[in-house]
């Protein structure tokens, strides 16, 4: 069994964000670049398949130089090779501009599956695994916490929590899953696992290599143009609620949740 | 050229969901900013009785889609009818509910129709005759002023809870047509196999009107008690943050925050919760925030509305019983 992970490569989520002067993008300087927290699960569901099944797991990404580092710690963690979509003219590019790369360095790869994280932690748009899977012409299931392919690899059911019930959804392979919390615990990369992934076969591939005009990505080739970026609205000043006793205390927050901000 | 404004209603079992009357609520301010008509595009099985109601919430047309097929959602289906009907009709703003079931189905229609979108958003406007949404970015840490370029129709999705419900008005009804489609069996790829209801009969977190969180401040998994009876009495979802989570003191499904759910109720009760970043980010959209810590210095007061600096251990149970007063 084959199975492709896509990552991305995103701030920490312990970083504060800040805009920079040009009020469409955030400053970059003394960001910690990590491997999309959902896509950890992605590498490990892969992991096990492999394990299981046997194959090769490919990593493949997009983003600048510095995404190297993320598709290490995969390989780290135990996949099998990585491939790296890497050109200047991409910086900036939307959803389906990414998306649209991603199918081309994947369409002609063997593959029964593919794993990308439910959304980067980053925009929070959670696109790109569901418009990958367009382009790729697969069926694609979203939000999983539970995969099991059958004994025979041909196909996949995946649970999918949505509003007070879980879906379990099943379709033939290839098909590709976008991945939730819950679905496992990843792995730590292991100093063995970090010497090897030293020799791993890691590709570098332009748009020109995918075939791609550098036009319809990036910046000038997005659908949906950034305005401004602005801080989060601000709050209305707090109330610290007085009193001697936490009894007097629950007594006053009570009456003001009902008398003032009237939820009950 | 790109005319009206269209929203997606969302059923379940062939009943109408919330999230369907905020996002007409608001397609119908769009239509009104625009001076267009509002179609809700209805998709289900046996579903075409109703439709005639969503003209209470602003609907001038409801486009009906009926056929067993589209009983139960499924992206392939849902996708391949929705794509007809947009390039059929060439609609100029098209809005969906950022529900789970509305962030799967937009997502793969943009790439499948071509078109930009912007997902989860907060806040829209018309400028100029074009759609501006705005969407919270790195989890509500900074917010993205979006629009479009050359893409119709100009899509989005609506966080749940945020958009105001019109006041149903029964006088006005939506002239219900039936939309022309074709759906192949062979392009059905998926199917819903099995379907395991939560039998708790709680509300989930994204759409809970109230919800009251516990984290690391709670101790231990048993305490959790203290917050369900307070959450029992005034209708409330438990929630947690990520550190009782990753505790193994509640389910991955309960996470509140960058890593797990954002949310947006009216009362966010946040008990022996810090408030680190990444907590913050997933329920800084809620109306009202209490936050109860004995930590005076915890970051979570600077984002609450009211703040109770004492033990949650003696606060929650009083608070609780001062509750019922007003109840």
């Amino acid at each position: 069994m084959n199975v492709i992970v896509c990552l991305k490569q995103v701030p920490d989520t312990e970083t504060q964000i800040k805009i920079a002067p040009d009020g469409k993008s955030i400053v970059t300087d003394d960001i910690k670049w990590v491997m999309n927290p959902y896509d950890e699960y992605g590498v490990e569901e892969a992991l096990r398949l492999k394990e299981k099944f046997g194959g090769e797991v490919t990593v493949v990404s997009l983003g600048p130089k510095r995404v190297t580092e993320s598709i290490r710690t995969a390989l780290a963690m135990g996949a099998d090779k990585g491939i790296l979509i890497s050109d200047d003219a991409l910086e900036g590019s939307d959803s389906l501009a990414t998306a649209k790369a991603l199918a081309a360095a994947i369409k002609d790869l063997d593959y029964d599956l593919i794993f990308t994280g439910q959304r980067g932690v980053d925009d929070d748009m959670g696109v790109v695994g569901a418009s990958l899977a367009e382009f790729l012409d697969v069926p694609q299931f979203s939000v999983i916490v539970k995969v099991e392919v059958a004994e025979d690899g041909k196909s996949v059911k995946a649970h999918r929590p949505v509003e007070g019930q879980v879906l379990v959804v099943e379709s033939s392979l290839p098909a590709l899953i976008t991945t939730q919390k819950g679905l496992n615990e990843p792995r730590y990369a292991t100093l063995p696992g970090i010497m090897k992934a030293k020799k791993k076969p890691f590709e570098e591939k332009t748009l020109a290599d995918l075939g791609l005009d550098p036009a319809k990505v990036g910046e000038g080739g997005r659908k949906v143009k950034i305005l401004e970026l602005t801080p989060p609205p601000k709050r209305g000043e707090g109330k610290i609620i007085e009193g001697e006793t936490p009894q007097e205390k629950a007594a006053e927050l009570a009456k003001l949740l009902h008398e003032e901000a009237k939820v009950f | 050229m790109a005319q009206g404004v269209w929203t997606i209603a969302e059923q379940r079992d062939g009943e109408i969901r919330k999230i369907t009357y905020e996002v007409a609520s608001e397609g119908r301010r769009l239509a009104d900013a625009l001076g267009e008509e509002l179609t809700v595009v209805l998709l289900g099985a046996d579903i075409k009785d109703k439709g005639a109601e969503l003209g209470n919430y602003g609907a001038d047309r409801v486009l009906v889609a009926d056929d067993p097929r589209l009983g139960t959602y499924t992206t392939d289906g849902y996708v391949a009818v929705i794509s007809q009907l947009v390039k059929a009709d060439d609609p100029a703003i098209l809005l969906i509910g950022a529900s789970s079931q509305g962030k799967d189905l937009s997502a793969r229609l943009s790439a499948n129709l071509g078109i930009g979108m912007a997902q989860d958003c907060t806040v829209f406007s018309v400028e100029d005759g074009n759609l501006v949404a705005t969407r919270p970015i790195y989890a509500g840490k900074a917010y993205a002023r979006l629009t479009f370029e050359d893409s119709w129709p100009q899509m989005a999705t609506a966080r749940p809870n945020v958009m105001s419900i019109n006041e149903p008005d029964t006088s006005r009804s939506a002239e219900v047509v039936d939309a022309s489609f074709s759906l192949d069996d062979s392009s059905l790829k998926t199917k819903v196999v099995d379907v395991v209801k939560d039998e708790s009969g709680k509300v989930d977190l994204t759409e809970a009107d109230k919800i009251v969180s516990g984290g690391r401040g709670m101790k231990g998994p048993e305490n959790y008690k203290i917050l369900e009876d307070f959450a029992d009495l005034i209708g409330a979802t438990v929630g947690a943050s990520r550190s009782a989570v990753d505790a193994g003191w509640r389910p991955h499904s309960d996470q509140v925050g960058q890593t797990g759910k954002v949310v947006s109720p009216n009362l966010y009760v946040a008990c022996g919760i810090s408030g680190a970043i990444q907590h913050l980010a997933g329920m800084s959209t809620s109306k009202v925030i209490v936050a109860i810590n004995k930590d005076e210095e915890a970051p979570i007061f600077q984002k609450a509305d009211y703040g109770v600096v004492a033990d949650l251990f003696d606060v929650v149970p009083a608070l609780t019983e001062e509750v019922k007063k007003y109840l």
